[in-house]
């Protein structure tokens, strides 16, 4: 305050209290969009879908329903210039188990209120805050109320909301309310449809709606995503190629494609993940404040059993321990002590001695990774590569919080060999797309040490190569570096975890990439014997007569034979042995494809396919066993003529 | 050039075809008689090289990898035998072969040159070394690689043949280039031609590089010594001072390092007529270098020591105390350099050199001497010095290193 302006009545402790009242969750974060990720409009567009997609795919798998989710966006207005964002309608449709009717608007106009923030459950939304705050986002920016249609029974018609909020009152608004049959077919016969119009701004590439979907793809195998964006919602969906059904390719993969009209992520697993358990929380990651609170809350009278049902691996053993420690003279606990005789000192000294005590580790059932199946088959369906490896370390624990970490590679093939890796990072299979650098899986990409797999890594960042890097965890209770969710928390216990995943599969590629180079080299020594075996068996012949081509087939037959030594130790080890289809490899956790998509042209060129770099080759197994014999005889079948 | 080669190629073609129906029978006339000697050991080399490839052969259908035993050609290889006072090749053998990227176009090499010299045992022919480079020279079917790049890589091919078939060179009907030159009081008969060494002019004859009791034959050997020189000027001195005819003796020069030719050429005058041999070379490591390989063999070729070292053979000088003995000016000096110092060390760490005493003593001398003499530098005391003063006065005092 500047000394000069004396004129100004000086505020006073009541005119203060008169200003002073609550503030509405809402209209707080009216004021600090940012922090739910609303901070541009390049941004909003991916929340909101991200939000909505999260929702619709954990509703699916709570009813066990394999979701089918389309994502559409129309372009209402376009940006009248390039730094301006335009108006769009963004429209997410799920198969889900739909919603009671009574339910809709707290799920969609209130912000904090849902299901999955009071109880340790692994899920994909965590504090109910997101769609509520889509559709705010859209009110606050357009004025146009969000549109929910639900179908919850099969048999019934669906209801059609429109819902505004009031973002005093952290109360939502219900402007329409009619029940419609104008809900699309679904596979479960229920389902949900959100429809949000904003400001916003759409595009392509890094952080787009288009990165989200293929992400969430990969980590998601078990659900179909049709992505219609804004150039493709205008097309005809009678004239295109309309309802074509995703096609395998000539590897045996369905691999997302893009129409006419969409964008289809294909389902690659017919299974939903495992249903987990709800955990109650584990001491180790319960604070003096947060006990306190449920020693008040509690109903049950007694320590033994206010432990018991409150928090895990607190069994009376452990309670009388504790309670023990922290007697003292003056006042003794034990199992059967009145929780509501002690006070905070108590508490205190109670909750002291339990932090100090050794527990068991919180069980682990809550748990559900992907799987090292479903990743491959992720990977596979996401990722144009040549070696996909994947791996599920064992379920480790941070504060009391259960966690675990998986990882998986795609190395080869069509990806740029000269950038770094793209890492891609999921948290309870949601992927998080930005504020990478920040973010505890990077850093355990940098810390993993690719050079011992045979890849170059610039001293602190990813290493460089074709590669993705794809790093999940699977926690009840994720650390994000903020409540945008973008980041992981680097805990130690966290990122020694992801690199030891890491490096599994590094491992792996490693073991591969030296196998590709010592086939590669044996390849080029197959050239040079090759070479020189049509003179040998020439000069054989003038010295002793003998047959030259019954020599030079022998010869050969030695050369390909001393030169595949390296493709026989392949299948010996039983590393890349390739089954009926050609497809996954033995081993689990391990898949290898054909990159050589045309096996046939390779076949007529062996010596261009040897010394074509750029065109990675993959396993020279497959070519080389069938390739030169035929054409280089043929070829030499002419050389002794004559 | 080019076209040459094209022209070989074709004759190497045409043979190839005719062979196969001809084989066992008739052989072209040859251009000279064929002793029956020589076909027999011809028709044994031959039979060498048909094992060779047969072997290669057999072990192919047998499934086995084709290799070939190649000795040892290094100093690691090589034995001072003390015994007999020469340097022997050791029996170390090292396996070419086919499947090894090192090996496998040495061992195509190889090949090619056995076919290369089968052919000319057939045509009853002989080649140089380079004749042999563009024999068995061409572009491999379907690539731009040569068989050979130069002719160092074929030479090299040709000694490791001769050494794996246990064949010498002159038995491959290889020769090299001649180099080197004899007059004296004998007579030579080379290939059927009588050849009066005593009356070749000033220039001498032309010691062949294959001097084999078949080609070469020796008659009225009258000369009571041989006197080789180092290089051809030298020689020139003594062949216009008739130093020959007034010592009686054969006077020789090998240009340098002498060649096969001209050791084995000595050799034979040596054991077959006990001519002594006396070497009239530099004072410098070089020099001592030349009298080793004569005296003992050398490390490349200990496989043929037998045949071309004569241990019997002294060294007439130039000696290091000649400086001094001969009253010679400061102007004959020549400065040792780094390397000569270095090669006069390992020169007398030689075994045969190692435990004797006046050779150490003569290294010595030359070291603390500081300085090289050349054999023309007697030239500063008279032209005529070294034939009419230096070398009688030497083999009058028997003065000379053994």
């Amino acid at each position: 305050m500047a000394p000069k302006k004396t004129t100004r009545k000086r505020a006073d402790a009541e005119s203060m209290a008169a200003k002073q009242r609550d503030i509405s969750v809402s209209e707080f974060f009216a004021k600090n969009r940012h922090l739910l990720g609303f901070d541009n409009p390049r941004k909003a567009l991916l929340t909101t879908v991200k939000e909505a997609v999260d929702n619709a795919l954990d509703a699916c798998e709570e009813a066990e329903i394999l979701p089918d989710i389309e994502v559409r966006i129309d372009e209402i207005e376009a940006p009248t210039h390039a730094s301006k964002a335009g108006r769009y309608r963004v429209t997410i449709t799920d198969n889900g188990p739909g919603i009671v009717r009574k339910q809709i608007e707290n799920i969609f106009g209130r912000l904090l209120y849902g299901s999955k923030f009071h109880r340790l459950k692994m899920s994909r939304g965590q504090q109910g805050i997101g769609i509520s705050a889509a559709g705010m986002y859209g009110l606050m920016t357009t004025g146009k109320p969000m549109v929910i249609t639900s179908k919850p029974h099969k048999k019934k018609p669906a209801h059609h909301l429109e819902l505004a909020m009031d973002t005093t009152k952290n109360k939502p608004e219900v402007t329409v309310d009619i029940e419609t049959d104008d809900f699309p077919e679904t596979t479960s016969g229920t389902g949900t449809r959100v429809s949000i119009e904003m400001e916003a701004k759409f595009f392509r590439g890094k952080g787009s709606v288009e990165t989200y979907l293929e992400q969430t793809a990969i980590a998601n195998p078990h659900c179909e995503i049709t992505f219609i964006p804004p150039d493709k919602a205008s097309e005809d969906p009678e004239l295109a190629e309309a309802k074509d059904e995703p096609q395998t390719d000539d590897q045996g993969v369905v691999r997302t494609t893009e129409y006419a009209d969409r964008i289809v992520y294909p389902r690659a697993v017919n299974e939903l993940p495992p249903e987990t358990e709800e955990i109650k929380p584990h001491p180790y990651g319960v604070e003096l404040g947060a006990f306190l609170t449920k020693l008040k809350q509690t109903e049950e009278k007694q320590l033994t059993g206010f432990f018991r049902n409150e928090f895990c691996r607190v069994p009376p053993s452990v309670v009388t321990a504790v309670t023990k420690e922290a007697s003292t003279k003056s006042k003794s606990f034990s199992g059967s002590t009145w929780v509501n005789s002690l006070d905070s000192h108590d508490a205190e000294k109670i909750y002291k001695a339990l932090q100090e005590s050794k527990l068991r580790a919180p069980p682990t059932d809550c748990l559900s990774p992907i799987g090292v199946k479903q990743m491959l088959a992720g990977l596979l369906k996401g990722v144009k590569a040549e070696f996909y490896t994947a791996s599920t370390r064992n379920p480790a624990v941070y504060r009391g919080n259960p966690f675990q970490i998986e990882a998986a590679i795609a190395f080869g093939g069509d990806l740029p060999a000269d950038q770094p890796a793209r890492v891609i990072r999921f948290a309870n299979r949601v992927p998080l797309l930005y504020q990478q650098s920040a973010c505890s899986a990077f850093k355990a990409v940098v810390d993993a040490g690719w050079k011992n797999y045979g890849l170059q890594q610039p001293r602190g960042s990813a290493p460089v190569g074709p590669l993705v890097v794809m790093i999940h965890m699977a926690s009840v209770w994720v650390p994000f570096t903020s409540e945008s969710k973008e980041a992981i928390a680097d805990y130690d216990e966290i990122r020694k975890e992801m690199k030891l995943a890491l490096q599994e599969c590094g491992r792996k590629l490693g073991q591969y990439i030296r196998r590709r180079q010592r086939m590669k080299r044996e390849g080029q020594k197959r050239d040079v014997f090759e070479r020189y075996i049509g003179e040998i068996s020439r000069a054989c012949h003038h010295l002793t007569g003998t047959d030259t081509q019954a020599l030079y087939d022998a010869l050969l037959a030695q050369a390909k034979a001393k030169t595949e030594i390296a493709d026989a130790l392949l299948d010996d080890e039983g590393k890349f042995i390739k089954d009926d289809h050609g497809r996954l490899a033995k081993q689990d956790d391990v898949i290898i494809l054909d990159s050589n998509d045309q096996p046939v042209v390779a076949d007529k060129e062996p010596k261009k396919r040897a010394s074509t770099n750029g065109k990675r080759t993959t396993s020279k197994k497959k070519t080389t066993k069938k390739s030169p014999t035929k054409s280089k005889s043929a070829a030499n079948a002419g050389l002794f003529e004559g | 050039m080019a076209k040459k080669t094209t022209t070989k190629k074709k004759v190497v073609k045409k043979v190839t075809k005719k062979k196969v129906a001809k084989k066992p029978t008739t052989k072209k006339a040859p251009t000279r008689a064929r002793s029956a000697d020589r076909a027999k050991r011809d028709a044994h080399t031959s039979t060498k090289l048909t094992n060779l490839a047969q072997n290669i052969v057999d072990a192919v259908h047998d499934d086995k990898e084709p290799e070939m035993d190649v000795p040892v050609r290094a100093a690691s290889n090589t034995n001072w035998n003390a015994k007999k006072r020469i340097l022997e090749m050791g029996d170390n053998v090292s396996q070419r072969q086919l499947f090894n990227l090192g090996q496998a176009r040495k061992f195509m090499q190889t090949l090619l040159h056995s076919t290369s010299v089968q052919d000319l045992i057939e045509q009853d022919k002989t080649s140089s070394l380079r004749g042999m480079f563009y024999k068995s020279l061409h572009t491999i079917e379907g690539t731009k690689e040569k068989t050979f790049d130069d002719q160092t890589e074929s030479d090299t091919i040709l000694e490791d043949l001769e050494v794996s078939l246990g064949s010498l060179r002159e038995e491959l009907h290889i020769f090299a280039k001649k180099r080197g030159t004899m007059v004296g009081n004998i007579t030579v008969i080379d290939s059927g031609d009588e050849i009066n060494c005593r009356k070749m002019g000033s220039g001498g004859y032309a010691i062949p590089s294959i001097c084999e009791p078949d080609v070469i034959q020796f008659k009225d050997v009258k000369a009571d010594f041989i006197l080789h020189v180092e290089k051809d000027t030298v020689w020139q001195r003594f062949n216009e001072d008739r130093f020959w005819e007034t010592h009686n003796c054969i006077l020789t020069e090998g240009s340098g390092q002498p060649t096969r030719g001209v050791r084995r050429m000595l050799h034979r005058l040596h054991t077959e007529h006990k001519l002594p041999v006396y070497c009239l070379l530099d004072c410098d490591p070089w020099g001592h270098y030349i009298y080793s390989v004569i005296k003992q063999g050398s490390i490349s070729l200990a496989f043929e020591s037998q045949r071309l070292a004569i241990p019997e053979a002294k060294f007439l000088g130039i000696r290091a105390i000649d400086y001094e003995r001969c009253d010679l000016s400061d102007d004959v000096k020549i400065a040792l350099n780094d390397r000569d110092i270095t090669r006069a060390k390992q020169i007398a760490a030689y075994p045969w050199f190692e435990k004797d005493k006046q050779w150490q003593r003569e290294i010595k001398k030359m070291l603390t001497n500081g300085f090289k003499m050349e054999v023309e530098s007697l030239i500063t005391k008279d032209i005529s010095y070294v034939t009419e003063t230096y070398v009688p006065e030497r083999l009058a005092a028997k003065d000379w290193l053994g």
